[in-house]
Order: C-alpha cells, then structure tokens, then sequence
C-alpha cells in the first residue's frame, strides 16, 4: 500500500518546556509535567521503535476512514526521539514480520496521524 | 484517625449480555447486597453509586423505596465502582452515616468501546487514522514489556486459560467454558501479541456493597469483612496511557504502583500478606503487568509463576478467581465492585467451587483503567 506522499519539510511541530526541558508532541502551550510555558519547537523525527503492534480487524468507522482500496491490516507504533519524547505513529513497513522494537526510523508529519518509516542508510545525520 | 469500616453485605448479578436495563441489574445487586446484609433499604443512611454508560445511579430510589437517602452518583471511568466504596468508607468514618450502599453498574453495546477523539483532546485524524482503538494501547504496552522482562506468549496464554477456567467454577460469570492456551494462542490475533481469546468484552453486570460502622455492624451479625484500606490515585507525569500522541522517554511511571503502594500503606500491611487477590485483566499481558506493579512480584518474575500455577486457585497466590474481566466481561462501573464481592466470598470461606484453600485471611483488590486512574482495597477478616 502506497503512503501519501509527505513534505519532510513540514517537520514535527512539538513543544519544549523552558523550565524542566520536557519536549511533548504535538505541540502544547503548556508543559506536561510542571504547567509552566512551552515554546514550539520543530522535532528532527529520527529515533528508534520504542514499541509496536498491528492492527488487525478494521476500527469502527466512523470515525475511521478506510483507504479507498478497503482496509488493510496496518502497523503501528511508538518511536522513541532523541529529543526525549516517544511518538506515536503509523509505521510504513511492507511486511510486519520486519518489525523490531529498536530499528532505527524515520518519523515525518503530513495531513493525517505522523508516519514512519526505516531510516535510510547515511539518513540518521541528516 | 481512621475508624474500621466493615463490609456487611455483598451482592452482584450474572455478567454478561443481558434483556434487563444496566438500572434493573443494578436494583438486583442492591437487593442482593440487602439481603446479605440482612436488613431492609430502609436502614440505608447514604449511598453512592454510578455506571459509564447505563444511566444515574440515585435514579434507583424509584426501584427500591424512597425512604430520602441521600444518594450521590459517581462518573470515573473504570474507577467508578471503587470511587463509589472511598466515598462510602468517607461517609462512615466522617460519622454522616453508619449504614451505607456502593452499587456500581453498566451495560455496553457489543463490540470494543469506539471513542472520539475530541473527547480526548485529540486531532480527528487519530479517529479517521485508526488510532483511536483501545486494545492497541494494550498490545504495545505488554509488546514493550515482554521485550524488556522476558515475558513470552504462552504466558499471555496460560493467563487466560486460567480465567477460562475460574469463570467456569463461578456461577455469575460469561465466559463459563474452559479454553486451553492452545486454542488461546490460535484464536486470531487482534493486536499482536494480544489474542482475541486473551482480551475481555464489554457487557453487562452490577454488583453492590453494604458498608457499615463497627457499632452498626455488631447489631446486624453475620460474616462481616474488614476494609482495610482504599485508595484511588490518577497519573502522574511519564505514566503510559491510551490515546497518547506522545509519550515521555524513560522508565513510564505506573498509577496501579503509586494506588497500590498508598492502600498498602494505609492499610499496615505488604503484598506478602495478602492471601488471595483481585488484578484488573483487561486481557492477559494487564494481569502479568499489574503483578508486578502491584508489588507481588517482580518485573519478569511472571513468566516463572504463570507456568508454575502460582496464580491458580491452589497456588500460593491465587489472582482472579472468579475469572477477572477475562471471564466476566468488563461493565465499566461494576467491575471494582465486583472484585471486592469476590474477595469478600473468599475471605467468608463462601466461594464454592472456586473457594482458595487453607482459609484466607487478607485480600486486594486492584480496578486499573483510562485516562490513567486506579483504585485499590485491602480487606480482611
């Protein structure tokens, strides 16, 4: 199944906190933890699987919008930054059985939910 | 200075999918718990109860006598039925009241819960995405965890073969035939490594207890069990939760570690002391997640005790002898409620085929749920 196409320019927009230097996605006027001011911040969106799964049966629609060729089994994940936050994503990998908390990936913002995909070797520096 | 609360009556109806109104089960377990309990609605001095999506708990005066109780609802979540007992235990210690109901109740439609992601602060495209869907929280949680704690399928399995298996010595509870963890393991997997077999449904039940003071409880006789303790806490900072578009790196923090600790606390006792307990099980990996956050064992420890039948109803800590959420179903407001009736049955000696050996003396109970609140008791006798 082909991803839209997505603008890596666009980037994450998340949120630092000036005090305790806690980073949150999507981006929040307010810290998490300690309530005080945050700013926005654009996240690099490399980092590594911190957990996953599939989902297997399609979700109830609505709200969910199956994709115009019927739903298909999709994964799913959190990828853990270097900015310290984990983010949750659709995960863009062919074959689920590919899948390994740790592998290094690449996390991009478009119009739907964030998605990632492997890093691209020599992408990580980037 | 806490005065003891006692629990003099307990109740609760059959679980699962049901003609009745989440309203008539609840006036059951009620009538349930009166009877137990050995007096009429009408001793009844304050009670408190609720349900997430089966109507207002005070509306039941209609059913069962307006006598001019005042009567509070409760709405938090999965911890709507434990909320119900702290406000309960708060009446009698306060002295507003000395005979006191917690009745807590649901009915849900079939099928996983379908929330909206505004209701959750949430962009649409988490729902129009697919990512509003409960039990993928839960597959990627305990994924997470059997990487880090070693913990394998068949334990997953070995979980719910045991809640098939108490939920068929338990008269009230859905789920009534024994499943092996082959057919668990071969069920279809939902969210891997979640099985369908290893997840619980919503549905239908109520359950209710009658509280009393030491005084109020000495003119009633009968078998009543102590209350140790209850608590309820909600997240704090780092704790891993459904519905999050982010988490914070490093070690989550756990709300079922910090409710547990602070019942424990409050009641002078540890997990070594309890002899028979009550873990939420929204499915399997929940119930190994929660042994260990619970403090009765630790992180990858599970993988030795499942397989050795510990968690059994003979083992040296039996867990969900009724058959938790596994076997019962999951009634949002009821589950809590229905947790402390088991335990009370156990420590009364009063649980039939299912009844733990060698006359229990201490029991917990723990309810766990979103947005990230749990609620624990420890009872004795």
């Amino acid at each position: 199944m082909a991803a839209e196409p997505r603008s890596p320019a666009a980037g994450l927009q998340g949120s630092r906190c000036s005090g305790c230097a806690v980073t949150a996605y999507p981006a929040e006027g307010a810290c998490p933890r300690c309530g005080g001011s945050a700013d926005p911040v654009a996240l690099r969106g490399t980092g590594t699987l911190w957990t996953w799964t599939v989902q297997r049966y399609a979700p109830k629609s609505p709200p969910y919008q199956a994709p115009p060729g019927g739903f298909v089994p999709f994964a799913l994940g959190y990828v853990e930054l270097a900015e310290g936050v984990r983010v949750a994503a659709v995960l863009d990998i062919d074959d689920v059985a590919d899948i390994r908390i740790g592998m290094p990936l690449t996390v991009t913002a478009g119009p739907g939910v964030p998605r990632a995909r492997p890093t691209a070797p020599g992408e990580e520096g980037s | 200075m806490s005065t003891d609360v006692l629990i003099c009556g307990a109740g609760r109806t059959p679980f699962g999918r049901s003609e009745a109104t989440g309203r008539q089960l609840a006036a059951d377990a009620v009538n349930a718990a009166l009877a137990d309990a050995g007096i009429g609605w009408s001793r009844v001095r304050a009670a408190f109860g609720g349900s997430d999506s089966a109507g207002l708990a005070d509306t039941l005066v209609s059913r069962l006598g307006l006598t001019g109780v005042p009567f509070v609802n409760v709405k938090n979540g999965c911890a709507t039925g434990g909320s119900a007992l702290i406000s309960a235990v708060n009446a009698i210690r306060s002295g507003m009241a000395d005979v006191v109901l917690a009745v807590g109740f649901d009915k849900h439609p079939r099928g996983a819960f379908d929330p909206r992601p505004e209701d959750w602060g949430l962009g649409a495209e988490y729902g129009s995405d697919g990512l509003m869907v409960t039990t993928q929280f839960f597959g990627m949680k305990i994924q997470r965890y059997m990487h880090d704690h070693g913990i394998t399928p068949r334990t997953l399995a070995l979980v719910a073969e045991k809640a098939y298996r108490n939920g068929a010595l338990t008269p009230e509870a859905w789920r009534r035939k024994p499943l092996s963890a082959e057919e668990i393991l071969g069920s279809g997997m939902v969210s891997d490594p979640l099985t369908r077999f290893m997840f619980c449904s919503p549905g239908a039940g109520a359950a209710a207890l009658v509280l009393c003071s030491p005084e109020a409880a000495r003119t009633l006789g009968g078998a009543p069990v102590t209350l140790r303790s209850a608590a309820l806490r909600t997240r704090r900072f780092g704790s891993f939760e459904v519905f999050s578009p982010s988490i914070p790196a490093g070690e989550p923090t756990s709300v079922s570690r910090d409710a547990s600790a602070a019942a424990f606390e409050e009641a002078g006792l540890g997990p070594r002391d309890v002899d028979v307990c009550q873990l939420q099980d929204t499915e399997s990996g929940a119930e190994v997640m929660h042994l260990a956050e619970c403090g009765f064992c630790e992180d990858g420890e599970q993988e030795r005790l499942v397989a050795s039948g510990a968690t059994g109803i003979g083992g040296s800590l039996p867990v969900n002898t009724d058959g938790g959420c596994i076997a019962n179903g999951e009634p949002i407001g009821a589950s809590g409620l229905r947790q402390v009736y088991e335990i009370v049955q156990q420590l009364r000696g009063r649980a039939g085929d299912r009844q733990v050996p060698d006359r229990p003396r201490v029991g917990f109970t723990h309810v766990y749920g979103a947005p990230g609140v749990s609620a624990c008791t420890v009872l004795s006798r």
